[in-house]
C-alpha cells in the first residue's frame, strides 16, 4: 500500500532530478552560434594541420602526446615528417619553446595551454566547442588595441587574429544602445570589408576543423568512452533481467 | 557440504566465529519482508564507498599532491590529473569512476537520508543508528571537500580558499583555526598535501569506523520497515519474527537487483555525460587553479548547494556578532539539526503512512526547499533582490521543519498504526 | 537449509547464470585495474629508442647509456679481448648464448653485430644488480690468475666473460640481455630498435 503522500513525492523527486536545470548568467547574455563539431578523421586531420601551423607557435597542448594523433587516423612517419615542430621524438608533448614569462612580456598575459580550452570554456551559454566557435570568426580590426585586433565574444583580448590572412579584414560598427535601466551596451555588428584567401563558408569549415579538434584533444578518449559505455549498458540490461528473474524466483517463497 | 569442507569449517568455527557471524547478519537476520524501493540506498552506500575507496587506491598510485609548477608552467597536481586521464592505461575510466562516484555518494545517501524521514527510522530504538548516520553525512562532506582540492584547478582552489575562510568567521580562535588549517596564510602546497593526507587515509578510517558501528547497531536492534511497527513484537515458538525473513538469500538477491540498477545508472552518467552537465565536474576546474584570478562565479558543487544558501541567507549581524559568523553558524546547524530528529519528532507512529496531513504537508515543504536551496546555491547572488529573498525564506523554513516538528508531529491527526506490517 | 532444500532446477540454472554473468563484469571491471598496472605512456615515450655516438670511444674502453631507465654498456673490444672469447666455452653456462635473451642477429660468439662493438644491458640476469667491469687480466683483477677480463655482479658473485657471456657454476641462469639495436651509422648506434645487421 502505498499513501498518495508518498506517490506525490516520488514524482516530485523525478521532476526535480530530471528537469533541465536553467542557469541565469551573472553578466551580459553571450551569443553563440553552434559549433558544427565533427569526429571525422579527414575534419580532426585537417584541423591538427591548422592547430600545429598556426596556434602551436604561442600556446601548449602539454598534455598531449604526439603520437596520440595516430588516433585520428594519422600514421607515424606522417606524424614525424609534417607535424613534429616543437619535438625530437613521437613520444614528447605538445610544448613550445616560448617560456611562461616571455608570453607575459609579449602578449600582457601567457597565452594559455589549450589541451582542455574546449572543455574549460563551457558555460550556461553554450559548449566550450561553441564558444571557440564564435570566438574565432568574430574578430575585427580595432586600432585602439596595442594588436590592432578587437574580438566580438572575448572583449579587448590579447591575441591578434592569427588566422586573419584566411579570414580577411572585419571591421566592428560598435553602436551604444540603452539596456533598459539607465546604462549603455556596447554592440558590436561585424562586416568584411576585405576577403580573404577563404570565402566564408571555406573559413567556417576550416575554424570547424580546428574547433573539432580541440574538442578532440580535451578528451581524446571520448568517443572510445561512448562506445565501450553502449557495451556496458548492453550487458548490464541483460544481467539486470538474469537478477531480476532470480529475485522473483527466490521471492515467490514469501506471502 | 562434503565431509571434508565440513572438517576445514570446523577447524575455523573453532578459532573464529564464521559461522555464527554469517549467520547473525545474514542468514539468520531477520529483516521485516515488507521493505521497498527505499530499501535500496543502504546497500547502495555501502556499494559507492567500496567503489570509491578501490578507485581511490588505484588513483594515488598515479596523482601527485604538488602545487609547484612543472616545466610547462602548469601546477604538478592539476597535470597528475591529466596524466591519469591521458597517459595512463585505463586511468580514465578510473578517474571518471571516482568524480562520478562522489556524486553518486550523496545522491544515494540523500536519499538513504530520506527514507529515514519517510519511515521514522530515527526513532525509539533507532536513535544511535541515526547518529552514527549524521556522523557519517559529515565525515562524508569533509571527504567531498577535501577531495575536491585534489584536482587543483580553479574551483578546486577558490572554494577552498572560500570555505576554509569560513573558519576564520569564529570569535576569537577564528583567524588562527583557519591558518591552522591551511598551514599557510593562502590555500597553497601545504593545504594541498594535507588535504591529501586526510582524504586518502584520515577521513576514510573514520568513516569506514562509522558505518561498521552504523551496521552493528542496526543488526542490534533490526530494521525499521515502511509501516515503521517492530516486527520483533511477534515472534514464532522458534523466536523468529513472524513478519521477518532471513536477509539472506532474500535481502541479497533483491540488494543485487538494485545494485544492477544502480549501475545502469551510474555507467549512463560515466561513460555519456562524465561531467554531469558542469555539476559533477565544474567547467572552471578543466583550469588549473592561479592563486590571482578568481573565476567570475563560483559555486561549491552541487551536494553543498543546500547548506552553502544557509549560509548565503544570514546577511544581518547579531549581537554584536557580525553576519559572516551566523552564516556559518546557520550552515552548520543546517546540517547537525538533522542529528536532534529522533527527539524533535513527538509523532505516536513512525510511518509517513499513518501520519496526519500536517506533517505530510511538512514533509513535501522540506523536500520542495531542499530543491529550491539547492538550486539557488549555485546561482550569483542577486544583491537583495528575488533570489536573495527566496533563499531567506526558504532557509527560515528549513529551519522551521525541525524546530517546529514537537508541536506539529503531536497536534497532527494520525491513523492507527497496524499490529503487522502490510504487504 | 529450507532454502537449499527447495532450490528447484529453476533456480539453479538462474542462480548459475546470474553467477556468471555477474563474475563476468567483476572480470571486466578488473580490466581497466590492472591496465592502470602497466607502463603509462609517459614511461613508453621514455623508453623510446636513443642514439649513442660511438666515435670518442677508444678500444678496450666502455660507455654507459641509459634506455628505459637501464644502464646499456657498449664495450669496444679489441683484438685482443676478443680472441679470448674462443678459450672459454668449456667454463661457460650458456656458451652459444642457446638460453640467453638476445636478438637473432647477435647470437653469435661475439653476440654483438659488429664484433668490435658489444651492446649489453648491464643487469645482471640471476637478481638485478649491475656487475662491474674487471677488465683488468689476471690475478690485477683480484680474480685469480686465470682472469681474462671481463664483469663481476657484486651482489652475488656471477662473472662473465668479454661477451657478457655468464660463467658455469655461478648464481646468473642466462647471460647478460643484448637489447635490440642497429647502426644508423658507422659510429652511430640506435638502442631500442631492432635493425637487420
Amino acid at each position: 500500500m502505498k499513501t498518495r503522500a508518498m506517490k506525490f513525492v516520488k514524482r516530485l523527486f523525478a521532476a526535480a532530478l530530471f528537469a533541465p536545470v536553467v542557469a541565469m548568467a551573472a553578466g551580459a547574455a553571450l551569443h553563440l552560434d553552434k559549433a558544427p563539431v565533427s569526429t571525422d578523421p579527414a575534419a580532426l586531420q585537417n584541423g591538427a594541420k591548422v592547430f600545429i601551423n598556426y596556434c602551436l607557435n604561442c600556446h601548449s597542448a602539454s598534455f598531449v602526446r604526439y603520437n596520440r594523433l595516430k588516433d585520428i587516423g594519422l600514421s607515424e612517419d606522417l606524424i614525424k615528417d609534417n607535424l613534429l615542430f616543437t619535438a625530437d621524438k613521437i613520444g614528447e608533448q605538445m610544448k613550445i619553446a616560448m617560456t611562461r614569462d616571455n608570453g607575459k612580456a609579449w602578449f600582457g598575459a601567457a597565452p594559455p595551454d589549450l589541451t582542455l580550452v574546449a572543455r574549460a570554456r563551457s558555460s550556461e551559454f553554450g559548449s566550450g566547442a561553441d564558444w571557440l566557435y564564435t570566438y574565432l570568426r568574430q574578430f575585427y580590426r580595432d586600432p585602439n588595441r596595442p594588436t590592432g585586433w578587437n574580438n566580438k565574444v572575448f572583449e579587448n583580448v590579447g591575441m591578434p587574429h592569427v588566422l586573419w590572412e584566411l579570414q580577411g579584414d572585419m571591421v566592428g560598427h560598435v553602436e551604444e544602445k540603452d539596456d533598459g535601466h539607465g546604462g549603455k551596451i556596447k554592440e558590436v555588428s561585424l562586416e568584411l570589408v576585405k576577403p580573404g584567401v577563404q570565402t566564408t563558408e571555406e573559413y567556417d569549415k576550416t575554424v570547424a576543423d580546428l574547433v573539432s579538434f580541440l574538442v578532440w584533444m580535451g578528451e581524446p578518449m571520448a568517443e572510445k568512452r561512448k562506445s565501450i559505455g553502449v557495451i556496458v549498458l548492453i550487458f548490464l540490461a541483460g544481467l539486470f533481467v538474469l537478477s531480476y528473474a532470480l529475485k522473483k524466483n527466490y521471492w515467490k517463497d514469501i506471502h | 557440504m562434503t565431509t571434508k569442507s565440513q572438517a576445514l569449517l570446523n577447524w575455523v568455527d573453532e578459532r573464529f566465529p564464521l559461522t555464527s557471524t554469517w549467520k547473525a547478519h545474514l542468514s539468520e537476520y531477520y529483516a521485516p519482508k515488507n521493505f521497498n524501493f527505499w530499501y535500496f540506498f543502504g546497500s547502495l552506500a555501502l556499494l559507492v564507498l567500496v567503489i570509491q575507496i578501490v578507485t581511490g587506491i588505484f588513483l594515488v598510485m598515479h596523482y601527485k599532491p604538488d602545487a609547484s609548477l612543472n616545466a610547462s608552467g602548469v601546477p604538478v597536481a592539476f597535470a597528475a590529473v591529466e596524466y591519469i586521464m591521458r597517459d595512463v592505461p585505463g586511468g580514465w575510466l578510473i578517474r571518471y569512476m571516482h568524480s562520478t562516484g562522489a556524486s553518486a555518494f550523496f545522491v544515494v545517501v540523500y536519499l538513504h537520508m530520506f527514507r529515514g524521514l519517510l519511515y521514522g527510522s530515527y526513532r525509539k530504538p533507532r536513535e544511535l543508528i541515526w547518529l552514527f548516520g549524521v556522523g557519517i553525512f559529515l565525515a562524508l562532506m569533509a571527504e567531498a571537500f577535501m577531495g575536491y582540492l585534489l584536482p587543483w584547478g580553479q574551483m578546486s582552489f577558490w572554494g577552498a580558499q572560500v570555505i576554509v575562510n569560513l573558519f576564520s568567521a569564529i570569535p576569537v580562535i577564528g583567524p588562527d583555526l583557519a591558518l591552522v588549517i591551511r598551514g599557510d596564510f593562502v590555500v597553497s602546497d601545504a593545504t594541498l598535501n594535507r588535504f591529501f593526507s586526510f582524504h586518502v587515509i584520515a577521513v576514510p578510517l573514520v568513516l569506514i569506523g562509522l558505518v561498521l558501528a552504523h551496521i552493528v547497531a542496526l543488526h542490534e536492534v533490526g530494521s525499521n520497515n515502511p509501516d515503521g511497527v517492530e516486527i520483533k513484537k511477534k515472534k514464532d515458538a522458534n523466536g523468529v519474527p513472524l513478519d521477518g525473513i532471513p536477509f539472506h538469500p532474500y535481502y541479497t538477491v533483491k540488494d543485487i537487483v538494485g545494485v544492477v540498477g544502480f549501475l545502469i545508472v551510474f555507467s549512463a552518467v560515466m561513460f555519456f555525460a562524465p561531467e554531469g552537465g558542469g555539476y559533477f565536474l565544474e567547467y572552471n576546474n578543466f583550469l588549473p587553479a592561479d592563486p590571482l584570478v578568481t573565476p567570475p562565479h563560483i559555486a561549491p558543487v552541487w551536494y553543498f548547494t543546500p547548506f552553502y544558501s544557509l549560509l548565503r541567507a544570514v546577511t544581518y549581524p547579531l549581537f554584536g556578532l557580525d553576519a559572516k559568523f551566523w552564516g556559518v553558524i546557520a550552515m552548520g546547524a543546517g546540517v547537525v539539526i538533522f542529528a536532534f530528529l529522533p527527539w524533535l519528532d513527538r509523532s505516536p507512529v513512525k510511518s509517513i503512512r499513518y501520519k496526519g496531513p500536517i506533517f505530510k504537508t511538512a514533509l513535501v515543504l522540506f523536500v520542495i526547499i531542499f530543491f529550491v536551496l539547492g538550486y539557488l546555491g549555485v546561482q550569483p547572488p542577486d544583491n537583495g533582490g528575488i533570489k536573495d529573498r527566496t533563499t531567506q525564506i526558504c532557509s527560515v523554513l528549513y529551519f522551521a521543519f525541525f524546530l517546529l516538528m514537537p508541536w506539529y508531529s503531536k497536534l497532527d491527526k494520525c491513523k492507527p498504526e497496524p499490529e503487522r506490517v502490510t504487504s | 537449509m529450507s532454502v537449499d532444500e527447495k532450490m528447484d532446477s529453476g533456480r539453479r540454472q538462474l542462480l548459475l547464470a546470474t553467477s556468471v554473468a555477474g563474475g563476468a563484469a567483476a572480470a571486466a571491471t578488473a580490466v581497466p585495474f590492472v591496465a592502470s598496472l602497466t607502463p603509462s605512456e609517459r614511461a613508453k615515450a621514455a623508453g623510446a629508442p636513443v642514439e649513442a655516438d660511438v666515435s670518442k670511444l677508444a678500444p678496450g674502453e666502455m660507455m654507459t647509456v641509459e634506455w628505459q631507465g637501464k644502464p646499456v654498456w657498449i664495450l669496444r673490444r679489441t683484438e685482443e679481448m676478443l680472441a679470448t672469447l674462443d678459450k672459454l666455452d668449456d667454463q661457460l653456462a650458456d656458451p652459444a648464448s642457446e638460453k640467453s635473451v638476445q636478438p637473432e642477429y647477435a647470437k653469435n660468439k661475439a653476440r654483438s653485430i659488429k664484433p668490435e662493438f658489444l651492446v649489453t644491458i648491464g643487469i645482471c640476469t640471476h637478481l638485478g644488480c649491475s656487475p662491474s667491469q674487471k677488465f683488468k687480466i689476471g690475478a690485477a683483477s683480484g680474480l685469480g690468475d686465470e682472469w681474462p677480463g671481463g664483469f663481476l655482479c657484486p651482489c652475488h658473485g656471477s662473472t662473465f666473460d668479454l661477451a657478457a657471456r655468464v660463467y658455469a657454476g655461478k648464481p646468473a641462469p642466462t647471460n647478460l640481455d643484448i637489447p635490440p639495436h642497429k647502426y644508423l651509422a658507422d659510429t652511430k648506434i640506435l638502442i631500442g630498435e631492432d635493425g637487420t645487421a
